[in-house]
């Protein structure tokens, strides 16, 4: 092995294509201005059309005429009161969503893993069907019935298949996908005969839900979830170098030092309880969890540490734009923002595989 | 010298087989030691239960005096670097971010590759001739160039111990011989202990110190090359006759196989 020149350290001829802190700071401070200008323009939108600088006055705050006029007042509300909750749902959804996708694509060495795969999705929706078809109407800080029992059923499925895949401390992947497929079969066919046994009322009401969909959390409800997501996010995130190590396969990542098995309880636990809680109050929007996590793979390189966190803030900017679009097409009738993701999500997917044909992506 | 490895009476299976029997060994420190035997011997199952990648059924694998199995993961990677048969990358990660890789054990949390992680790296890559491909991603690399990457990635490690599975297998001759100068100078120059697995007797035999060969799960020889690789051995572990002669240079070892090939045909008509 040769030494390097002092003149190599000198002239910085040692640095290597590798992720550097200025990059990943250039990117991550351009998606986060690309939210923040994306949401604020998302506001202008709905059933009806906003002048950016109305919602700008009304965002900071401003008192003057223009905003306390009869139409003024009714403004503030629909941008602070329905507008404004919303983007921020569908940022943090779909945030959660991709940033999920990317670490059970990790953990399962499955380049087709999104967040429904280990069915914890599926016990969301069944607790949902559950809350519907009973009818139940109560609310409980800023959640609805629907949205508790819903979190209660991804609670439930995780225990199931925590119970059903571990065994002697160990995660072993391919059971768990396999619990995943047949714990979703098992559900999907429970909810299927729930939906045929309702009224067309109910029956229609969850259709919709399991479609996907944004209505209003309120803001006690969207503040919880911003915790949770926050730290979910933030523990993936925190995961990032060891994904990376596990891309290898197991027994490598050990090898070069990485206690597997504990991270991939982590993993499993993070990903499973944060999908939990956003299919609970969102139902099941597609594509998201999946198809962000490849394009920005194809745009960033493979490295966690960077694809992680671009990836959940580019997935909720995609989400507000998707649900932007959903809800004023065809205003006032809303689309299930689930038609938007997928009409997006599933042509730019085939336009991936066509162009990766040689598996290169994958 | 002080004793890097003590394996002590190991039994192995992965399923009711086993693959080790009350296997015994012990590896010097700044061996260059190669383990040989036909395949389904046991010598990538006994490779992996020295790096701790497998668990011994019985007996138990001391790493420098300490139990194997006390140690955490990263604690062995700063001491035993392995060379795995075959590798698969998920992901376009770049040969740079997989020979990075390697520091992790190093690492301290998510942190971000020190200025000496990043020149480590460079050292190994440029060690192993691959700097020029450092951007592509893995699978756009020829085999030797994926072997080349795997063996940098040990290298940045900076482990005293190697334990390399077949490094060579999909090597042209020259980048072959590029392995072997280089493990001989690491082992040499600066003491690092070596155990390969070959399926390379000739190659084994001129540079490896000492000759395990492996024989139903047992050792069944082990010693300079000169008393292992023997016509009678190689008949009674192998099944086949040889022609054994010296190596014109070296002096160790050369296995020819014979050109009668009568009564091994295996095609049934």
């Amino acid at each position: 092995m040769t030494t390097p020149s002092h003149a190599d350290i000198q002239t910085g001829a040692l640095s290597l294509p590798v992720l550097t802190v200025s990059r990943w700071s250039r990117v991550i401070a351009l998606l986060v201005a690309v939210a923040l200008i994306g949401g604020v323009a998302c506001l202008q939108f709905g059933s009806e059309r906003i002048p950016l600088t109305d919602v700008a006055r009304i965002l900071l705050g401003g008192n003057d005429e223009t905003l306390t006029g009869a139409v003024g007042v009714s403004r503030s509300v629909i941008v602070l009161e329905v507008r404004l909750p919303r983007v921020l749902l569908a940022f943090l959804v779909a945030a959660s969503l991709a940033a999920v996708g990317v670490a059970l694509q990790a953990l399962l060495r499955n380049p087709l893993a999104d967040p429904y795969i280990l069915g914890v999705s599926s016990g969301a929706a069944l607790g949902a069907v559950l809350a519907l078809q009973m009818g139940i109407g109560w609310a409980v800080a800023g959640f609805s019935a629907l949205h508790l029992f819903a979190f209660l059923g991804a609670g439930a499925t995780i225990v199931t298949i925590y119970r059903v895949v571990v065994t002697e401390g160990r995660v072993p992947v391919h059971t768990l996908l396999l619990a995943g497929v047949i714990i979703n079969a098992i559900i999907s066919a429970l909810i299927l005969f729930i939906t045929s046994v309702s009224d067309s009322t109910s029956a229609f009401r969850m259709f919709f839900w399991l479609m996907g969909n944004l209505t209003t959390l309120g803001y006690a409800g969207l503040g919880a979830l911003a915790v949770l997501v926050a730290v979910g996010i933030g523990l993936l995130c925190g995961q990032a170098r060891n994904l990376n190590l596990l891309a290898l396969g197991e027994e490598t990542a050990r090898g070069l030092g990485l206690a597997v098995e504990r991270v991939k309880h982590l993993i499993f636990l993070t990903t499973a309880l944060v999908t939990g809680a956003v299919v609970a109050v969102s139902g099941l929007i597609g594509f998201v969890g999946m198809v962000v996590p490849h394009a920005m793979r194809m745009v960033l390189g493979a490295d966690h540490r960077l694809l992680l966190p671009a990836a959940a803030l580019f997935g909720g900017v995609f989400l507000m734009v998707a649900d932007t679009v959903a809800r004023s097409l065809l205003a006032p009738t809303e689309l299930p923002v689930g038609v938007i993701t997928a009409l997006c999500g599933g042509p730019f997917f085939i336009y991936l595989l066509i162009r990766h044909r040689g598996a290169q992506m994958l | 010298m002080g004793l890097c490895y003590q394996l002590v009476d190991i039994s192995f299976r992965y399923a009711r087989e086993w693959v080790l029997r009350d296997f015994s060994l012990e590896v010097a420190e700044g061996e260059f030691l190669g383990l040989i035997g036909p395949n389904g011997a046991g010598k990538t199952s006994l490779l992996k239960l020295m790096a701790g990648l497998l668990r011994p059924n019985q007996g138990g694998v001391w790493l420098h005096g300490e139990k194997l199995a006390s140690l955490s993961p990263r604690q062995i990677a700063c001491h035993v670097a392995v060379v795995p048969q075959e590798s698969q990358v998920l992901f376009p990660f770049t040969v740079a971010e997989l020979v990075l890789m390697g520091r992790f054990a190093h690492q301290e949390g998510w942190g971000w590759d020190s200025q000496a992680d990043l020149q480590i790296a460079r050292h190994a890559m440029q060690a192993m001739d691959i700097l020029p491909v450092a951007t592509r991603t893995f699978r756009e690399l020829s085999g030797g160039e994926r072997q080349r990457s795997i063996i940098a990635r040990a290298l940045a490690q900076q482990a005293g111990i190697l334990l390399l599975d077949e490094p060579t297998a999909f090597l042209d001759i020259n980048h072959q011989m590029d392995i072997y100068a280089l493990l001989q100078d690491l082992n040499r120059n600066r003491g690092v202990t070596v155990v390969v697995v070959s399926h390379d007797l000739n190659l084994a035999s001129q540079h490896c110190d000492r000759l395990v060969l492996l024989h139903e799960g047992r050792v069944y020889q082990s010693g300079v090359p000169e008393q292992v690789v023997t016509p009678e051995h190689i008949r009674t572990v192998y099944g086949c006759d040889v022609i054994i002669d010296r190596h014109p240079e070296a002096g160790t070892p050369r296995v020819t196989l014979p050109q009668a090939l009568e009564g091994r045909a295996m095609v049934k008509r």
